[in-house]
């Protein structure tokens, strides 16, 4: 039986945009009105992450991924909804009570460039988080963990001393992952760890991953565009469309039979190697920015399916005979 | 003739400590509306590839020997003003940013109106009425709309549409895109590949698609260059590539995708990484990450030859054929 470790409950994020206070009012039907304009990132999305699962979050740019990400990390707060790490909700935390879950949750970012400081070197990047979480270590003692993380993730003891310029992309991301290793979280969050490297490296940082899963019953929340790593990576795939999930459902579940109109849609656009594969499903139009709260089905603008009901509610998710859940009115009325 | 004929290219970096070659001995041709890939890890001299073929490499790098045909003019040869006839006229470029391309400050539809009176002689009115047509060819919706509207407030699926329709303002012979989707989600990488396609397909232009993505290419292309360390290592038809690659480093990127292996099974990664320009093994420059590798290998540079199919630059591959040619020899 899975434990929950992570539970998200009707999350919600709007960003307001940053327009002046004067722009902010319209002139409209004779008056002047305060309007604001902001991004609905998340609209309602509920998701649980299991202990020792990987949850594959895809979706086309835009739709919520990494204000997902964000919000579950506490970086960002949520407008609306409850996280909860076990039994505890962990949304409305201040920073010192935060402390605790900086500790078994943890990050890996897009940009493996970016995400490390590039003054400092890789020992000083390690030494920081471990001496910080573990007060009662020795120097040396500090020295031995961050010899042995380091070979872990195939980086040599000896280059601990250089600076992240001087690795390649593949071995950054490597280090970015043994400094999320470092506090020995449960948890990882990795957005689009993948993106920014070569088939070869992707298949180095993806190996380690999973080896590094099997050894500590790591969870992982993992983002990508790349539906190849998520057939081969994800226990199970949250489809997300517009900051809401659309369908969730076991790997192989997903792949053999996807249900949501998007899904299928975006199933059929993988580029394969095999040459035969049907013609991609095209959807009309790309995903359109969030300034309204939508109503209805967040799927509604670009799904070949959609009639009047679409327009006035919002499906809810339903738990399907196969395991899969999925969010789609024509579905449940059996039109699909 | 071939519409683009490069031969025995060296490409160098000259560098203050030392002379650094990024391209060795790189030949291949293009046919008129042939649709050809270039793949290879990064680093591996693609893009530089691309800019050479039109004279566009930039110092520290420069061509330091071979020839680059189109038809029967040697573009490097070219002065500048021949070589901007070329870029603007007969080879246009794509790249992964289209804010390259791209001038932020000015409409969508001011850049493309400028692109076709830069050509012909034509009144602003009638060449507003081909950039619309030309948006709506490379299907964006409401093209009078965009047309007035700035680079930032499109969407970069859109921007890259927005390029493609100004390449096609230029008639082009060949089209050179350097990584063209990577910057893109899948859902649109599929859509904006499917129009490229379309578009040389319909028009008869050759492109020339440079990509890490197998998966993209073998979409598209019909023919596959791979590239390693600044060599061309194996060249043939994109299917026999993909389903039968001969070259130990194809094979390890082809090996090295997921969908080679049982979900949920380790990958198999080619062990080490690609090597600077300046730290180029000697012999094969494989030869360190390569499971073959014999003394023979580490001495000296294999040639590219031909194996019935594709061609190969690998010892491996070069004795098997040789026996094959003994054993035929001595039945007969
Ligand atoms: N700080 C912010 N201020 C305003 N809008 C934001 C902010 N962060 C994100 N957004 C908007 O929220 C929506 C969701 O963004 P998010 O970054 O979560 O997308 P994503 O799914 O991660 O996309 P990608 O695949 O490109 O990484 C987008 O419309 C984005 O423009
Ligand atoms: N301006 C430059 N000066 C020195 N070396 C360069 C320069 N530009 C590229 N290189 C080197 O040339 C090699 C090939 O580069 P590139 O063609 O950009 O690779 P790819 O497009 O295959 O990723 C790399 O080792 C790169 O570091
Ligand atoms: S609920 Fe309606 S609009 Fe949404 S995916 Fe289903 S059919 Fe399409
Ligand atoms: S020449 Fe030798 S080292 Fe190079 S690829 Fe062939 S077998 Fe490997
Ligand atoms: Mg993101
Ligand atoms: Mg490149």
């Amino acid at each position: 039986m899975p434990i929950p470790l992570i539970q998200i409950s009707g999350l919600e994020k709007a960003f307001s945009s940053n327009e002046s206070w004067l722009s902010q009012w319209r002139f409209r039907h004779g008056k002047f009105k305060k309007h604001k304009d902001s991004i609905h990132a998340l609209n309602g999305v509920n998701l649980t992450i299991h202990q020792g699962e990987t949850l594959c979050v895809v979706g086309e740019t835009g739709c919520g991924k990494s204000t997902l990400a964000r919000v579950i990390m506490g970086l960002t707060t949520p407008s609306a909804g409850e996280i909860h790490y076990l039994d505890q909700r962990i949304d409305q935390l201040n920073n010192r009570q935060r402390m605790f879950f900086r500790r078994r949750m943890q990050m890996v970012f897009q940009n493996p460039y970016a995400s490390l400081n590039p003054r400092m070197t890789v020992y000083q990047t390690l030494s920081e988080p471990i001496s910080f979480h573990n007060p009662q270590l020795s120097q040396s003692q500090v020295d031995e963990k961050i010899d042995a993380l380091l070979e872990s993730v195939g980086i040599s003891a000896l280059s601990s001393d250089r600076y992240p310029h001087e690795f390649s992309g593949g071995q950054r991301q490597r280090i970015s992952l043994a400094r999320a290793l470092s506090v020995e979280p449960d948890f990882i969050v990795a957005d689009e760890p993948l993106s920014a490297l070569d088939v070869s490296v992707q298949a180095q940082v993806l190996n380690l991953m999973m080896d590094k899963q099997e050894e500590r019953n790591l969870s992982y929340l993992f983002i990508t565009h790349d539906l190849a790593v998520v057939e081969h990576f994800a226990t199970r795939v949250a489809v997300m469309y517009l900051g809401r999930i659309c369908e969730l459902a076991p790997t192989e579940t997903l792949f053999q039979s996807p249900k949501h109109p998007y899904t299928q849609a975006l199933l059929s656009a993988i580029p394969r190697l095999d040459s035969n594969t049907a013609q991609p499903i095209r959807l009309i139009g790309e995903v359109p920015t969030p300034t309204e709260k939508p109503i209805g089905c967040v799927f509604q603008a670009r799904c070949p399916y959609a009639n009047q009901r679409c327009y006035e509610t919002s499906p809810p998710m339903t738990l399907q005979s196969d395991g899969s859940s999925v969010a789609c009115h024509a579905i449940e009325e059996g039109r699909l | 003739m071939n519409l683009l004929s490069v031969s025995n290219l060296h490409v160098n970096f000259h560098m203050k400590e030392q002379e650094l070659a990024a391209l060795i001995d790189v030949s291949f041709t293009l046919n008129r509306g042939e649709r050809i890939a270039i793949v290879g890890e990064s680093g591996a001299g693609k893009s530089i590839l691309g800019f050479s073929i039109v004279n566009l490499i930039g110092k520290p790098g420069y061509i330091k020997s071979g020839s680059i045909k189109l038809e029967s003019k040697e573009i490097t040869k070219m002065n500048l003003r021949q070589l901007q006839e070329v870029r603007g006229k007969r080879i246009a470029m794509i790249f992964q940013d289209p804010m390259m391309t791209l001038n932020p400050v000015l409409t969508i539809g001011d850049q493309l109106v400028e692109t076709i009176r830069s050509h012909t002689k034509i009144s602003y009115k009638d060449a507003r009425n081909i950039a619309i047509e030309k948006l709506h060819h490379v299907q964006i919706a409401s093209p009078e709309k965009r047309f007035n509207q700035y680079p930032h407030e499109l969407s970069g699926g859109m921007r890259q549409r927005v390029i493609i329709a100004s390449v096609l303002l230029l008639n082009p012979d060949i089209i050179i895109a350097d990584e063209p989707t990577t910057a893109l989600d899948v859902t649109i990488q599929a859509e904006i590949l499917q129009l490229l396609l379309t578009i040389c397909r319909d028009n008869g232009v050759a492109l020339v698609l440079i990509s890490h993505d197998l998966g993209v290419v073998s979409k598209v292309a019909e023919r596959t260059l791979v590239m390693y360390a600044g060599h061309v290592v194996e060249e043939g038809p994109t299917l026999e590539i993909i389903n039968d690659p001969q070259h130990p480093y194809t094979q390890g990127l082809l090996n090295a995708l997921p969908q080679m292996t049982l979900p949920g099974q380790r990958l198999n990664q080619i062990q080490g990484s690609m090597p600077s320009l300046a730290e180029r093994p000697t012999g094969c420059a494989f030869h360190p990450r390569c499971p073959y590798a014999t003394q023979k290998c580490r001495q000296e540079q294999p040639k590219f030859i031909y194996s019935g199919v594709s061609s190969v630059a690998c010892f491996l591959v070069e004795d098997m054929l040789n026996e094959f040619a003994n054993n035929d020899k001595e039945i007969s």
